[in-house]
């Protein structure tokens, strides 16, 4: 186990941020154990669940892969630097007002992913909502509703999945 | 109908409200195991088992205690108490003798960081002497097979029920005269199917800060499924008071059964105490698959009896359950496997019979369904083959023989609402009413459905419930929120019942030092269970309002009513006082604080022995009935063997629906959980007891590329008349119709009848191969 530290300068969230770690830290750890940004979710890594996305250089990325050092000057933007002047983002705002959010395990890597595609595309269709989040694991949705998130928040025409909401069996 | 008594009074319930903790979990403040970092906390690593079956012939520590930074170290040595875990105590937190699982663990080191914990566990020397795994169902039954738990005979059961060798429990269940039955049919099928291990694959992995204050009292912050089980739990494995040990929920990622319990929190725990300083042990994804639990793997032979007009008369089942190397949940899952392998139909004459048996693999446990998922598989495949073998469609069969209210559940237990044949037609109503899609180029189109029952209900449950100064609420129960909304739900009830703004009423987080007991999350039952506690609670405090009320405003308590807001007034009159006023009157002038609760085991009826015979059913009663039926589209690709589910539609009923968003989310995940049930999930050991899918690339979850855009909730509400606002769970049987729903497409689109979970391409040629070849 390696053990020599070295030194750097992460810009997070639009902060300098210094870190003395091991080389091999990835920049999931210094988010989570330097940081304290602790809004980056270990779910696996291993590159596979997406709960730890973040986005560098306004690009979403796997914070488990990437080693810290490996970051340079390029900025990065994590959860909890998504919130806008009024508290939540859209993204976020239309997550919770679909019920997309169960244990919101993974809900930041979703947000994550979403503020990207909505950054390049303000109204993307279903396929591209889908596609986009390919890289994200909910176990407790079916994914539905976090499209129906996108979907509002694209103007896209209520899916056919609306919901019809409960019907009564008697009386 | 009696005002006082009724629970619902205000707009909350039946709103799809946003979950209370979605922004703080929308915005990544929600805090859950990983995130609690408390001064002075050392990091826990677990050293495992590389064997299946071992002795443990020797262990040296010594080099490892020498590392600076290392603070505690556990082995198996270190522990001469009772065993623990669940009916049979038969396991320990690290193993004392043997070595049973590959990935047991064997030892724990608490040390000052991560990277020094682990140079501990490489300098941890254990001696093993293996033996010969036992890796199969037939292995562990084969005569002479090496035995897994020699001291079996000995270990303290809370329920007898195991058999010789390695056989853990054995019940069955039996109604009517079976072979007399089979007999008088003219149809009968018979078949035997096989499921496979899958994991839950929570997001958030087990994990736990365990905390110990100067006298050593230990206080674990834990993601779990109850924190009185933890507590419990703790208190027998470390030999202390449960007064000594407190646990304190975190938010937690999803649990599915999975979080009901884990050797983990004692290890923390222990350590923590032997440090004297805080400990976090969170689980990697790897040693999360290797050492927390699985569904349990079965084989089901099942045989069903028909006569020629459709009425199903008998039938026989044997389940065999692969427990795995501890008992755990493997008795009540087996029982109620048995219990649900009659399926929601009117079948007079059923036998069903099972055993658990231990292999060295992975403890099977808990598991959203709880063998029902198991048991329906094979059911309702078969009832798809029965109907084809009778020339009648098979939602029609399905019709024909669906219970009805007033009927009983298998084992005797009247059930008072079932809307199974409304879910029936809902979800092939629907599917026929809906625009076609099109047919994959190249694929071939099936449609498949499946009923099933669930139960609700089990065990005891409390809510305590608190007016405020300033006429808000303070409610507090046991119930640990997975993820499913069961926050939400229980303020939504209580501020219902008070005619107030969820907003009013305060929701208090579950500690075991002050929440009121739960048992767990778990069997469907929060908003059943907890839900109707809640209730009672909060109608008791109502009740207490309208006391200070009719003095206040002095008049009789009959002419007061509740009003929005907070305020309780004179019916007919503008006269009315604020719940502050009478809060400031209880807790000033007259009364004392307004506190009430309600707690209670469930009371329902169970098994009637004049119409069944129970043998060793690990539960007296259990709940009320659930309903529910599926409707899948699937394509099938003949070439590849792959099958993509394109629509489903999926039909519940919740007696009523608190928050029917959240009641749609549950019934879609469930699904979509089924779905890799179904398709892809399986848990794979190798000849030497490796779990080889022991990370989420080799395990494979559903997608959302994997998903078919459109799963539809159809959400039925036949109020329950034993809920004080008629709700009914929902959480587990969406997963139930999945899988037979997709075998049943998978035979109509390619006439191949697939017997085996996963479903996966291969088996499907396979399956194909074998049909062209029977021709």
């Amino acid at each position: 186990m390696r053990t020599e530290r070295v030194h750097s300068l992460l810009q997070v969230n639009g902060e300098a941020r210094d870190l003395l770690a091991p080389v091999p830290t990835t920049l999931l750890e210094a988010l989570r154990d330097s940081f304290e940004l602790t809004g980056s979710k270990r779910g696996c890594n291993h590159g596979v669940c997406g709960a730890c996305t973040v986005l560098i250089d306004g690009r979403p990325a796997r914070a488990c892969l990437m080693l810290a050092v490996d970051v340079g000057d390029r900025p990065v933007v994590t959860i909890e630097g998504i919130a806008d002047a009024n508290g939540l983002s859209a993204v976020q705002r239309a997550l919770v007002a679909s019920g997309a959010i169960q244990c919101g395990f993974c809900t930041p890597g979703f947000v994550m992913s979403l503020t990207d595609l909505f950054s390049r595309d303000p109204r993307p269709s279903r396929e591209a909502i889908r596609t986009a989040l390919s890289g994200n694991l909910c176990r407790c949705s079916g994914y539905v509703k976090i499209v129906e998130a996108a979907e509002r928040l694209a103007g896209l025409p209520a899916g056919p999945s609306e919901p019809s909401g409960p019907e009564a069996t008697h009386g | 109908m009696d005002d006082a008594r009724t629970a619902s009074r205000g707009p909350a319930i039946g709103a799809s409200l946003p979950r209370l903790e979605a922004d703080d979990k929308a915005s990544g403040r929600a805090r859950y195991a990983d995130d609690v970092r408390l001064p002075g906390m050392l990091h826990a690593a677990l050293l495992t088992s590389p064997h299946a079956h071992a002795r443990i012939v020797a262990r040296r520590v010594a080099a490892a205690r020498a590392i600076p930074g290392v603070k505690a170290i556990l082995t198996g040595a270190d522990l001469t108490g009772p065993l623990g875990g669940g009916i049979v105590k038969d396991e320990s937190m690290v193993a004392r003798d043997k070595v049973r699982y590959v990935g047991e663990p064997v030892a724990a080191v608490a040390a000052v960081d991560a990277a020094t914990a682990q140079r501990a566990l490489e300098a941890i020397e254990i001696d093993y002497e293996p033996l010969v795994p036992v890796l199969s169902i037939d292995e562990a039954l084969a005569p002479g097979a090496p035995i897994l738990h020699e001291g079996f005979g000995r270990y303290v059961k809370t329920i007898e029920g195991g058999g010789g060798g390695n056989v853990v429990f054995e019940s069955s269940i039996i109604e009517g005269d079976v072979d007399r039955a089979f007999g008088e049919c003219d149809v009968v099928v018979e078949g035997t199917f096989e499921t496979q291990a899958q994991h839950h694959v929570y997001l958030e992995t087990n994990g736990c800060v365990a905390d110990v204050d100067a006298s050593g009292r230990i206080t674990l912050h834990v993601t779990c499924q109850s924190v009185h089980h933890v507590q419990q739990r703790v208190a027998e494995e470390l030999g202390e008071p449960m007064a000594r040990i407190r646990a304190i929920a975190t938010r937690v990622g999803g649990g599915f059964g999975g979080k009901h319990a884990s050797g983990i929190h004692s290890i923390a725990a222990w350590l923590a105490r032997a440090a004297r300083r805080p400990v976090k042990l969170v689980l990697s994804r790897m040693q999360d698959f290797e050492i927390q639990r699985s569904r349990h793997p079965a084989r089901i032979w099942i045989r069903t009896g028909a006569r020629r007009d459709g009425t199903i008369l008998a039938r026989d089942v044997r389940i065999t359950t692969d427990g795995g190397a501890y008992a755990d949940e493997s008795p009540p899952v087996l029982a109620f496997a048995l219990l649900m392998s009659r399926g929601p139909y009117r079948i007079a004459h059923v036998r069903a019979t099972g055993r658990a048996v231990y292999t060295n693999k992975l403890r099977a446990g808990s598991f959203r369904g709880f063998g029902n998922p198991q048991a329906s598989f094979a059911a309702e495949s078969q009832i798809d083959e029965l109907a084809a073998a009778l020339g009648i469609d098979p939602v029609a069969l399905r019709l024909q023989n669906a219970m009805r209210p007033g009927d009983t559940a298998f084992g005797g237990q009247p059930v008072a609402s079932c809307v199974l044949q409304a879910c029936l037609e809902r979800v092939r109503d629907a599917q026929r009413a809906a625009p076609p899609l099109p047919v994959l180029p190249g694929r071939r189109r099936g449609i498949g459905f499946a009923a099933m029952s669930h139960v609700s209900g089990l065990m005891g449950t409390a809510a305590a419930v608190q007016l405020r100064t300033d006429g808000s609420i303070a409610l507090s129960t046991g119930c640990v929120d997975l993820g499913q909304g069961a926050d939400t739900t229980m303020v939504q009830i209580c501020a219902d019942a008070l005619a107030l703004p969820v907003e009013r009423v305060g929701y208090a987080p579950q500690d075991s030092d002050s929440s009121p007991y739960n048992w767990k999350t778990a069997g469907s039952r929060s908003t059943y269970m907890t839900g109707r506690a809640v209730a009672v609670a909060t109608v008791e405090l109502r009740d207490r309002l309208f006391d200070h009320a009719a003095e206040l405003l002095e008049c009789a308590r009959a002419d007061l009513e509740l009003r929005p807001d907070g305020r309780v007034g004179v019916k007919g009159v503008p006269m009315e006082v604020s719940f502050k006023q009478i809060a400031l009157r209880s807790l000033f002038h007259a009364g004392g604080p307004i506190a009430t609760s309600h707690g209670f085991v469930f009371d329902g009826p169970g098994f009637d022995p004049k119409r069944a015979a129970v043998h060793q059913l690990a539960f007296a009663n259990l709940g009320v009935y659930t309903y529910g039926a599926h409707c899948v589209e699937v394509d099938v690709d003949p070439g590849t063997g792959a099958v993509s589910v394109r629509r489903a539609w999926c039909a519940h009923d919740v007696g009523r629906a608190i928050n029917p968003g959240s009641c749609e989310g549950q019934i879609q995940g469930g699904f979509v959980q089924g779905m890799g049930y179904a398709l892809t999930e399986a848990m794979q050991w190798n000849a030497e007891g490796w779990l080889v899918t022991a990370t989420l690339a080799d395990y494979k979850i559903p997608g959302i590329l994997d998903c078919p855009p459109e799963i539809h909730p159809i959400v039925l509400e036949d109020p329950d008349p034993t809920h004080p606002v008629g709700a009914k769970g929902i959480g587990e049987p969406s997963l139930v119709g999945a899988a037979p729903a997709i075998a049943n497409a998978i035979r109509q689109a390619t006439g191949a009848r697939l017997h085996r979970l996963p479903m996966t391409p291969e088996r499907v040629l396979d399956a194909l191969d074998a049909l062209e070849a029977s021709r």
